[in-house]
């Protein structure tokens, strides 16, 4: 089956960009540490997933790019092209000159409506294209006009043309330091609107990747190029093919649709986090092994412990005694609705998950059995002889959406900038739709 | 996305020229294969100049002719005459320009309601015809005096104008405000009669002082001069310097202070037209600092003013930069934003500075500047891959901060100490459609603007109450 990515916005197409790169770079790659044939299959099924073949023989994304202004997608195509082993499509875009100036309400009412129907055909085509149409894969920052306004609508369309189809929506939380000066307004409005078309939201904060950057991969000018292509890694860590828990000797046909069933049993909990083990820079992997007891262990702590890498991880953090009453939780315990590990490399059918099937990590209300899935491939992925990835339903961003919503009503409280969206015909009554959405959202995880 | 700039006025004009000489500098230095560009495209008109001088507009492919997409008007010949004259005659056209003989007499009522009357048919005319150029107007930008009579009547009946005719292309404003010591003796009339237009109908002003150019000019020739550093100064990297660009020697006098505002108008449409990895347009520019509609007045400082030419000196260190930007030395005007509340905060950088600088200088600069209560991480960032001529890098910060109040107070008692004495009110009332109501409407609409600083002063050291959250049933 194959996903259509669809790339909102500067980031979103920024980031798009850097994913097929990395897709394309590991199965190119000579480190994949199987036989041949696995080599070659394992390249087959990530080109179905991602790539359409043309008759150059240079793959073709499946992807849509759009933007409101023109610099950054002109940028994106020409850059992939230069690349040589890979290119968009370049009918696939949509852009205009304006841009949405940072402003959620023009993203939303004025270009989602204008340009719907031309950016619907576009996403159709590249439906179209696909032997069988796995979902839909959007990328977008939520802190802008264009990926977070424009986005949220396209969604909506998404939904509505294709009510069957899976939709993943890959959202990137701006630094909490300001990128934009109404980041929350605009992250308030792209969340809750987004919990109501989309299947869920993967989420990635730029200050944890920020920090991964600065302390694993020991880049001193950390750029955004940086930051994005360590996101890449964490996603082609989790799209490259996999074998599913029910097996069989194929790579899973049906990612997004595995992904959904595993981690999002109730409409309610649709946030999930992205934890990825080992990161280090790329000069060191030769010089580095790791044993698979070592790394579960990390990741294990890592979910029990909110820790978002594997370096100041508080090992005091425990889960709570089995048996004793929801209300003696401990403090700073990450409570799981539902997690999946995901495992590439040497000897992975050998590894004791075990740990992560204990009942204490999870919420009551699902069998730990459904609660818990593993996905092992033995195909290396992108140079790391072993590599974990933890798609988690969790308490993960708890904090950081409380966080966002309390300073977004901070600031609704003053009525600050509210013209600029009154302006475009978003109206106080919906700011405060989005608000009790989330405070709703936020009240689900909190009982967890 | 084009930006159209409209000179108004002697002022003005003098700041256009100087701007259109640096931004075809700027196209020069980084465009060097010649095609006509996205970039070229925001300021200039690419034609065909083989069928003379009315040829079509050519979108793509080689430059042939550059035309810069802009109004000039004046109600006196001098300075456009220059203009056409000079170096940069090439650029415009006739149709360009709107001018007269006999001035505004530094009367704001003979710009704003004579000459408005009389002109508008034509502006409206011209105006139309170079949007149509355009297949996507972003932005106009009003470049102008406030205290003279038509750069400020003129200037802000053409504001009104744009608001009519193109009511959702965002409005920036430039307006050189004067100073206590201004020689035009009716200033602050003019300036308090353009600031109720500014009020009502400009999406952003950028406020410029003279005293702070002039300090700037100041501080630069001593620095050259002081023999330390003198030679070793990249010339073409002055802030006030017209080197590498179209001008013969000739430098005017005010040319030094009017090249730091082609600077500002350049650096702040940088980031729309170059490629950068995280753009900023000028509408997010508007959304992020204007967060009520009358409090769009901004402080704009420029960093660097020169770079050093000496490969062997250390260049100065990024974050120097950053902590210029928040000194008093490099704004544009005369006001002490670290003493007030910042309501909003823009930094756009320029060249090879990526966002881990930029989080590292937020969080340094952060404690030492009062944001306002609900807006504690206040900041507005981009980053911009093209450093401006001459630099490896720099920093254009816009502030909304409160500490404008000051100088509008200083206005407003200005002109009442003429206004009680009824001084050469008669000169105003006199043109038709002039009356004394709008001098008292004026005023008040100065005092209300005035109020609503006050207001947002009265929280700042009052204790911090976090409104309580929404409560769920669970």
């Amino acid at each position: 089956m194959s996903i259509v990515t669809v790339q909102l916005g500067q980031c979103g197409n920024q980031i798009g960009h850097e994913v097929f790169n990395a897709l394309c770079s590991d199965i190119h790659g000579t480190h994949g540490l199987c036989s041949k044939k696995e080599n070659e299959s394992y390249h087959d099924s990530c080109k179905e997933r991602f790539f359409c073949e043309e008759e150059s023989g240079v793959p073709v994304a499946r992807a849509v790019l759009v933007d409101m202004e023109p610099k950054v997608i002109s940028q994106t195509l020409s850059m992939a092209a230069r690349s040589g082993h890979w290119k968009y499509n370049h009918q696939s875009h949509f852009c205009q000159k304006q841009g949405s100036g940072n402003n959620w309400a023009s993203g939303y009412s004025v270009h989602g409506p204008r340009h719907k129907e031309t950016i619907m055909n576009l996403v159709q085509k590249e439906a179209e294209k696909c032997d069988r149409l796995g979902g839909f894969f959007t990328i977008m920052s939520m802190a802008g006009g264009t990926g977070s306004g424009l986005g949220a609508f396209v969604t909506q369309c998404l939904r509505d043309a294709f009510p069957a189809s899976f939709i993943l929506n890959h959202v990137i939380w701006p630094y909490g330091t300001g990128e934009v000066i109404v980041q929350n307004y605009n992250s308030v409005l792209t969340l809750s609107h987004l919990y109501q078309s989309s299947d869920a939201l993967l989420v990635h904060e730029n200050d944890v990747i920020h920090k991964i950057c600065a302390q694993l991969m020991n880049i001193k000018q950390i750029s955004f190029r940086d930051v994005n292509q360590v996101i890449a890694h964490q996603l082609g860590s989790v799209f490259q093919p996999t074998h599913t828990a029910g097996g069989g000797s194929g790579y899973s046909r049906n990612p997004l649709g595995d992904l959904m069933e595993t981690l999002v049993p109730h409409p309610e909990f649709k946030m999930l986090g992205l934890r990825n083990i080992p990161q280090m820079p790329e000069n060191s992997l030769a010089y580095s092994t790791f044993s698979w007891p070592g790394l579960i262990k990390h990741l294990r702590q890592m979910l029990i412990a909110n820790a978002k890498m594997e370096e100041g991880i508080d090992w005091q953090v425990r889960p709570p005694h089995p048996g004793s009453s929801i209300p003696s939780k401990p403090l700073h315990f990450n409570t799981s609705i539902a997690n999946l590990v995901i495992l590439r490399g040497k000897d992975v059918h050998g590894v004791d998950l075990g740990s992560f099937r204990d009942p204490s990590l999870y919420t009551s209300w699902l069998n730990p059995q459904d609660a818990f899935s593993a996905w092992r491939t033995p195909r290396a992925f992108n140079k790391y002889e072993k590599s974990a990835a933890l798609v988690s339903n969790s308490q993960f961003l708890l904090k950081p959406l409380d966080s966002i919503v309390g300073k977004a009503w901070n600031m609704f409280a003053s009525k600050a900038y509210i013209h600029q969206y009154t302006k475009f015909g978003i109206q106080e009554e919906d700011f405060l739709d989005s608000f009790t959405t989330l405070e709703q959202v936020i009240s689900s995880y909190t009982i967890l | 996305a084009v930006s159209l700039p409209f000179a108004v006025g002697q002022c003005g004009n003098q700041v256009g020229c100087r701007f259109w000489d640096l931004a075809l500098r700027e196209h020069a230095a980084v465009n060097k294969k010649g095609i006509y560009d996205e970039a070229l495209s925001s300021f200039f008109r690419n034609i065909d100049t083989r069928s003379g001088g009315n040829g079509p507009d050519i979108y793509e492919g080689k430059i042939c002719s550059l035309k810069a997409r802009a109004l000039l008007i004046d109600m006196e010949e001098g300075v456009v005459n220059e203009i056409l004259q000079g170096p940069l005659r090439d650029v415009f056209d006739s149709k360009q320009l709107i001018t007269d003989v006999s001035g505004s007499g530094n009367n704001w009522a003979v710009g704003h309601k004579l000459y408005g009357c009389q002109y508008r048919e034509n502006i409206v005319e011209k105006l139309r015809k170079t949007a149509e150029h355009c297949d996507c107007l972003q932005c106009f930008f009003i470049i102008h005096s406030m205290g003279g009579g038509t750069g400020s009547g003129l200037g802000t009946f053409v504001l009104n104008l744009l608001e009519e005719e193109f009511p959702e292309v965002y409005r920036f404003v430039t307006s050189v405000y004067p100073s206590g010591e201004d020689d035009v003796i009716t200033s602050p009339y003019n300036s308090v009669l353009a600031m109720k237009e500014l009020n009502e109908h400009a999406d952003c002003v950028l406020p410029i002082e003279n005293e702070s150019l002039f300090d700037i000019v100041n501080k630069i020739h001593q620095m050259i001069n002081s023999g330390k550093l003198g030679s070793a100064v990249k010339q073409n990297s002055l802030v006030t310097s017209s080197s590498g660009s179209a001008k013969t020697l000739q430098e005017k006098p005010f040319d030094a202070m009017n090249n730091i505002v082609a600077n500002l108008l350049l650096n702040l449409t940088s980031s729309a037209r170059f490629e950068g990895s995280l753009n900023m347009d000028l509408n997010e520019i508007s959304m992020n600092l204007v967060p009520f509609p009358r409090l769009h007045y901004l402080v704009s400082s420029l960093t660097p003013l020169y770079t050093l030419a000496d490969v062997n000196v250390p260049s100065r260190r990024l974050d120097q930069m950053f902590s210029d930007a928040f000194s008093r030395d490099h704004q544009l005007i005369q006001a002490d934003p670290k003493h007030s509340l910042y309501l909003a905060c823009a930094l756009l950088v320029r060249g090879n500075v990526q966002v881990s600088d930029l989080r590292r200088n937020i969080e340094r600069l952060k404690p030492s500047l009062p944001f306002v209560s609900w807006n504690q991480e206040g900041w507005k960032t981009g980053l911009c891959s093209v450093p401006p001529v001459g630099h490896s890098h720099s920093l254009l910060a816009l502030a909304n901060n409160t500490c404008v109040k000051p100088t509008f107070i200083e206005l407003k008692d200005r002109f009442m100490k003429l206004y009680k004495k009824k001084a050469h009110l008669h000169h105003y009332l006199q043109v038709d459609g002039m009356e004394q109501s709008c001098f008292s409407e004026a005023v008040c609409s100065l005092s209300d603007l005035i109020e609503e600083y006050n207001e947002l002063d009265a929280t700042k050291d009052g204790p911090r109450i976090d409104p309580s959250r929404l409560k769920i049933a669970v």
